[in-house]
C-alpha cells in the first residue's frame, strides 16, 4: 500500500538531488537553474501529497502558484543569462562579480 | 492496488533517476531532456495521488513552456561545456556529505509526519471522488473564491517576469536606421523645404 510517506520520500530525495546538482556543478549556471527547478519540483510533490492525503485542496493551489513563480523565475534567469553571455562571451559563475554596480 | 503499487514504484524511480542524470550528464542538452522525462514522471506520480488537473499544468507549463525554454538557450549558446564541468570531482565528496544528511534528515521527517502527524491514519488518499466533484472543479471553486487576489497576484508575476525578460534581452543595434512615425507626421512644409533665390548664373550652394 502506497501511502505519504512514500510521496515525501521521493520528494526529499528529489529536493537532495537538487542540491547535489547545485554543488557539482558549481561553474554551470544552466544546470544549477535546472537543479532549482527539481528542487521546486519536490516541494510541488511535497504540497501535492499532503493536499490529497488531507483532503484539503489548498495544497493544490499552493503547487500551482509555486508553478508560476518557478515559470517566472526561469524566463528572467534565462534572460539574464543570454544578457551575460552576449557581454561576457562565456557563462562562467566565477566571472559573475563584473555584474557589481 | 498492486497495479497502483508497480506505477507508483516505476514513476517515482523514473523521476528520482532522471533527476540524477539532470545533475550528472556531461552535455546540458541531454540533461534538459532528462529534466522532462523527470517532469513528466513527476506528472504520472500527480496523476497517481488523484490531482489530475496539476498533472496536466506540470507537462504543458514545464515540458511546453520552461524545458523548451531551457533547450533553446542550451542551445543558442556556443559554450565550451567541458570547460565548466572542471571541479566535478573536487566538489564530488562534499556535495555527497551535505546530501546524504539532508536526504536522512528529510526521510526521517517526512516518515515521522506521515506516521504522527495531521495525516496520521489516512493511508489511502482522499479521492475526490467522494465529494462528488473533479479535481478540476474543486481547485476551481477555490481559486477563484478564497484565493482570487492570489492569483491575480500570480498574473501579475508572470506579467512582470514576461517584462523583464523582454527589457532584458532586448537589444538596439546602433546604425539602423528605423521609422520613426511620430517624425514624419510633425513634419510641416516649412521645415521640409527652403525656398531660395538664386542669382543667375551662380547657382546656389548647399
Amino acid at each position: 500500500m502506497i501511502g505519504l510517506s512514500h510521496y515525501l520520500a521521493v520528494a526529499a530525495i528529489l529536493f537532495t538531488i537538487g542540491v547535489f546538482g547545485i554543488f557539482v556543478n558549481r561553474k554551470n549556471i544552466i544546470v544549477i537553474l535546472m537543479s532549482v527547478e527539481l528542487m521546486l519540483l519536490a516541494v510541488n510533490i511535497n504540497l501535492v501529497a499532503f493536499s490529497v492525503f488531507l483532503g484539503n485542496v489548498t495544497g493544490q493551489i499552493f503547487a500551482m502558484f509555486v508553478l508560476t513563480v518557478a515559470a517566472a523565475e526561469a524566463a528572467v534567469g534565462l534572460a539574464i543569462l543570454v544578457t551575460f553571455f552576449r557581454n561576457r562571451g562565456d557563462i562562467a559563475v566565477d566571472d559573475a562579480s563584473v555584474m557589481k554596480g | 492496488m498492486a497495479l497502483q503499487a508497480i506505477a507508483f514504484y516505476v514513476m517515482a524511480a523514473a523521476t528520482v533517476i532522471a533527476g540524477f542524470c539532470v545533475v550528472s550528464a556531461r552535455n546540458p542538452v541531454h540533461s534538459v531532456l532528462w529534466l522532462i522525462l523527470s517532469f513528466f514522471s513527476a506528472a504520472g506520480l500527480f496523476v497517481l495521488l488523484g490531482a489530475e488537473f496539476l498533472a496536466m499544468l506540470l507537462v504543458v507549463v514545464y515540458v511546453g513552456a520552461v524545458a523548451v525554454l531551457f533547450l533553446f538557450v542550451v542551445m543558442m549558446l556556443d559554450v565550451d561545456f567541458a570547460a565548466l564541468r572542471q571541479g566535478f570531482a573536487r566538489y564530488m565528496p562534499l556535495g555527497l556529505l551535505v546530501a546524504m544528511f539532508l536526504a536522512a534528515e528529510m526521510v526521517m521527517v517526512s516518515t515521522a509526519v506521515a506516521s504522527r502527524g495531521a495525516a496520521k491514519g489516512n493511508d489511502a488518499p482522499m479521492a475526490a471522488a467522494h465529494s462528488g466533484v473533479t479535481n478540476a472543479e474543486a481547485i476551481g471553486r477555490v481559486l477563484y473564491t478564497d484565493y482570487v487576489y492570489f492569483f491575480q497576484a500570480a498574473g501579475l508575476v508572470l506579467l512582470v517576469a514576461m517584462i523583464g525578460a523582454i527589457v532584458l534581452t532586448l537589444r538596439h543595434k546602433p546604425g539602423v536606421r528605423r521609422q520613426i512615425i511620430m517624425n514624419q507626421v510633425l513634419r510641416t512644409p516649412k521645415s521640409g523645404m527652403t525656398l531660395v533665390n538664386p542669382k543667375v548664373g551662380e547657382g546656389i550652394d548647399a
